[in-house]
């Protein structure tokens, strides 16, 4: 049997698959390479099997054992996170991350990536990515109520980053918008970085009562496997190897066939169907089907159940005639969903799909045999122990190095001889597209569906209330590369801080942490360097906060022409307010006569990574301030209690473009002036971490001091609300921009590059 | 106690929160699977928002020649209460039961935001219990929500104070001649709560629920 090219494999029409689009070149590659296995990895399969592997195992060996889903790089460093907390149900591992929020209602939330699908195909890369999270979380039992979204450009000038932006967040509507699940907050940032390599990361969250919890798991043998959603076609092929695992270059526009394509619409169907089966109790298992498609959906389930699957494609439903078996196993064609079904409920799942008008097959059986056996056409076309798909895949100790670059990085910084014009500074700031206001995004997203939203979109933290219960969630997204490439474990730490205290602003306790490192190329040193540094950084401070991480992911490879990314680790906090308090803060509540109060210690002078010097200098150089534990704590703490007491209308943490840009975004939202007293300038601009603002009504003052002296946090008034000015006042000096400047400048940032 | 469908089409999203918004105005609510082919028992019937049937050719279209329809167009030539909302409303133009069509808004980009719409007629099952010029706030969720009718017979009942997306004579709402059917751009049963930003759509479910406890008998 010729095992290469597989039978079929030459007659795919022109532009379905992207293997084949590469010309002969005068060196030989071999099949194996061209699937993204190296050869020491080929030659363990064949060690497995005791012989070569015929196509479709090759296939499927090379979607499992990918970067994308067998963590290979990172799984080693990835132990490192702390995971265990009384509340957790399901960590890191399934599809999504489970926790108990108490009244018997279970919360499950899953971040995912899908920067380089975005890069090749903006609409359909984010949509599908948006798909994708949505079907993680469904595949829980849970039923997906909200989703953020996390994305990163290059800057607006160029045509192509306003393009990729334009579709990104096109497909993020287009996709949540129609499958019904409402997109309740996020950020998007802009560094030159990214304009080779943009970043998509979703995260969904989902409901589910705590008796409707599933997993992945097939059942004893007998079980049937079934098939739900789509028909299977030729697209995404190999999108887990060949786009997710390797890095880009100048011909990555063949790639565009290997991001599938997004049918809301069938999705939606899917969601009410599967929830149907779920609370009628008639399934055993579901695996979604998203990267490695097929492949993954049945090895994975009965590689954990400890058994084996006899799987014919020909009862596949498939979209396009003569596909071969090497296709679909790789499809990553979207909407699918295998659910595993005792053989006496088989005709009631089916009723339900045709209820729901779609297509469901049952394609396999449980066996005890352990192996997966795939026979298409009466021949069996691969027979591979279940478990090495799953649990063989190679684990690499890259080697890793603190990067040359560091200690020139760590020293360059700026000496300033003289105060900068702060209001000059200010309006700089309300204008980059990164800090000024993201309404143009998020007013294309249904941010309201299912009436949760209490704390919407362009706040810290979103804030959605638990019906039935008093219960409100809070949840935090937020990553920075900045900072993270002058420091990635101070960057990290800060990150799982920065969102701590974010929640804990609405009233809520931080409860568990989901991430996303996105990073460059793990076979150099410094890379790998830059993802345990990341890593360390985001465990201490989750240590520190008691807070497990339940799940993430990590995309590597985000390199193109040899440039890798900065590293950008994204972090999601998820907090619980119960009860949530009765009137949460916001950013828009400051009245004039208000107080205007910070919190935190006054810190070292430092702004290395600050936006200030980005956008006054473009200098982005020194060490950033390491974070401290004690004063996170004591920040979160008194962050909760002030808003549970109801003493602040607004609460708002100090982050990029420091208290200046803080206070400004209250005066804008909130449509009052303010007045800022402060000594030495740099204060004002300073993005040293576990400090946060608040209107305060002078009724509250008292109360707020008792609250904060107890707690062991530094507070006082620095200023009030009023006027139609923000006005930096030092010892009766003052420098001011006017409110309806900062609005306007604020507002059109965004719109204006992109009109 | 009065009993209102609420109709699911595949695709529909918004059937549980409308459902939610009438309950808590003290309605019987009930979802109704766009198969059903009576409607018999109800008082009144709501097609809700979301996306029937993928919004595939054009938004309404296919939902238009669902099985519910038929007694949808029998309820509203009978001048019993029917309320589109958002895609019910589009599906509604579709159906020929209100005048006109739903097209891209003017600046072809999604919108969800809170806008402020104003009461031009109280003479329509979802005004009714409100003041003639008075203004509520209530969300936009939609793409194609650009009222047009060349033939201009739709009777606008509320109309938007701004102009999100280039609806005709700023029509938020348009009601038949009768007044017993309407389609309305926003959604009502968003602004149910003050917790979420306003409670204004709750006066305008209630001129639903007094026109079905109208039919009720009640």
């Amino acid at each position: 049997m010729a095992y290469w090219p597989p039978p079929g494999w030459g007659q795919v029409s022109e532009g379905t698959t992207v293997l084949d689009d590469e010309e002969p070149t005068e060196v030989e590659v071999l099949p194996h390479q061209l699937l993204g296995l190296t050869d020491e990895e080929y030659a363990s399969i064949q060690k497995i099997l005791g012989r070569d592997p015929s196509p479709a195992e090759l296939a499927m060996y090379s979607v499992m054992w990918s970067e994308h889903c067998s963590y290979k790089s990172s799984r080693i460093h990835l132990r490192r996170f702390p995971t265990a907390a009384p509340w957790v149900v399901v960590g890191p591992g399934e599809n999504a991350g489970v926790i108990d929020i108490g009244d018997g209602w279970y919360v499950a939330l899953r971040i995912e990536s899908h920067n380089h699908p975005s890069f090749v195909e903006p609409y359909q890369g984010a949509a599908t990515g948006v798909g994708g999270i949505i079907r993680d979380v469904f595949t829980m039992g849970a039923r997906p109520i909200a989703l953020w979204d996390s994305i990163r450009f290059g800057p607006l000038g160029l045509p192509r980053n306003r393009y990729l932006l334009k579709g990104v967040v096109s497909g993020i509507a287009g996709y949540g918008n129609a499958v019904g699940v409402p997109t309740v907050g996020g950020e998007i940032g802009f560094a030159e970085h990214y304009t080779s390599n943009p970043l998509v990361n979703v995260m969904c969250l989902g409901l589910l009562r705590h008796d409707q919890l599933i997993l992945a798991r097939s059942g004893p043998p007998g079980t049937k496997a079934i098939l739900l959603g789509a028909a299977t076609g030729r697209d995404g092929i190999g999108g887990a190897s060949v786009l997710a695992s390797a890095s880009f270059d100048a011909n990555s526009g063949q790639k565009r066939h290997s991001v599938q394509v997004g049918d809301p619409f069938e999705e939606k169907k899917l969601i009410e169907a599967c929830l149907e089966l779920y609370e009628r109790g008639l399934v055993v298992g579901v695996q979604d089907l998203g990267a490695a498609g097929l492949s993954c959906a049945s090895a994975e389930p009965v590689a954990k159940s400890g058994m084996g699957i006899d799987l014919d494609l020909d009862k596949v439903h498939v979209r396009e005639p003569e596909m071969t078996a090497v296709e679909m196993l790789m499809s990553e064609s979207q909407e699918r969903m295998m659910a595993f079904v005792t053989p006496n409920r088989v005709e009631e799942v089916l009723a339900v799909a045709s209820k729901w008008e779609i297509t469901a097959a049952v394609v396999g059986t449980v066996a005890a045999h352990g192996e997966v056996r795939v026979s298409q056409s009466g021949v069996e076309v691969a027979r591979i122990p279940a478990a090495s798909l799953v649990e063989d895949a190679p684990r690499y100790e890259r080697p890793l190095g603190e990067p040359q670059w560091m200690e020139d990085l760590w020293s360059n910084t700026v000496k300033f001889v003289a105060q900068p014009a702060i209001a000059t500074a200010l309006v700089q700031m309300l204008d980059e597209p990164g800090l000024a206001s993201k309404a143009w995004a998020y007013h294309q997203y249904d941010h309201m569906l299912f009436l949760n939203t209490v704390v919407g979109p362009g706040h810290d933290a979103t804030l959605l209330r638990v019906q039935g219960t008093t219960k409100g969630l809070a949840l935090s997204v937020d990553g920075d590369g900045r900072l993270c490439h002058l420091d990635p474990r101070r960057g990290g730490a800060r990150l799982v801080y920065e969102g701590a205290l974010q929640v804990a602003l609405t009233g809520a306790k931080p409860m568990a942490v989901v991430d996303n490192l996105n990073l460059g190329n793990p076979e150099k040193s410094e890379v790998m360097w830059q993802l345990r540094e990341t890593i360390e950084g985001i465990a201490e401070a989750c240590e520190a906060l008691g807070l497990p991480v339940i799940g993430g992911n990590v995309s590597l490879y985000n390199e193109t022409d040899g440039i890798d990314i900065l590293p950008t680790p994204v972090v999601g906090v998820l907090g619980l307010a119960d009860p949530m308090p009765p009137m949460p803060p916001r950013l828009d509540r400051a009245e004039s006569g208000m107080e205007l109060w910070l919190f935190g210690a006054e810190w070292a002078i430092n702004l290395a990574g600050s936006a200030f010097e980005l956008v006054t200098f473009a200098h982005v150089g020194g060490r950033p301030s390491a974070p401290d534990p004690a004063a996170a704590r004591v920040a979160v703490q008194a962050a909760q209690a002030l808003a549970q007491e109801g003493l602040a209308p607004v609460l708002h943490d100090v982050s990029a473009g420091g208290l200046a840009m803080a206070v400004a975004e209250v005066a804008i939202v909130s449509g009052v002036g303010a007045t800022i007293r402060y000594s030495d300038w740099r204060h004002l601009f300073s993005e040293d971490p576990h400090r946060f603002i608040a209107a305060i009504p002078d009724a509250n003052s008292q109360r707020v001091r008792e609250l904060t002296a107890a707690a062991g946090i530094p507070a006082a008034p620095i200023g009030e609300f009023g006027g139609t000015e923000i006005v930096f006042d030092r010892n009766g000096v003052r420098a001011a921009v006017d409110l309806e400047v900062a609005r306007r400048t604020w507002d059109q940032a965004l719109t204006r590059r992109l009109a | 106690m009065s009993r209102i469908a609420v109709v699911v089409f595949p695709g529909t999203n918004c059937e549980h929160d409308t459902v939610s918004a009438l309950r808590s105005l003290g309605a019987q609510a009930e979802l109704v699977w766009h198969r059903q082919d009576r409607l018999d028992e109800f008082d009144a019937v709501v097609l809700p928002g979301g996306f029937a049937h993928g919004d595939y050719l054009r938004t309404g279209a296919i939902a238009r020649l669902s099985p519910v329809m038929g007694p949808v167009a029998r309820m509203a030539r009978q001048g019993r209460p029917v309320l589109g909302i958002c895609n019910g409303f589009q599906i509604l133009c579709e159906a020929g039961i209100l005048p006109g069509a739903l097209i891209a808004n003017s600046g072809l980009s999604f919108i969800c935001r809170w806008v402020d719409v104003e009461v031009v007629s109280t003479d329509s099952i979802l005004t009714s219990q409100l003041r003639p010029g008075q203004i509520i706030k209530i969300p936009l969720n939609s793409y194609e929500g650009n009222y047009v009718d060349p033939g201009f017979s739709g009777r606008v009942v509320l109309k938007y104070v701004d102009d999100p997306n280039g609806s005709q004579g700023q029509a938020a709402a348009v009601a038949n001649l009768a007044g017993n059917v309407v389609g309305v751009m926003p959604h009502p049963e968003r602004g149910s709560d003050e917790l979420l930003g306003s409670s204004d759509g709750l006066g305008l479910l209630n001129g639903l629920l007094a026109a079905a406890r109208v039919g009720a008998g009640v």
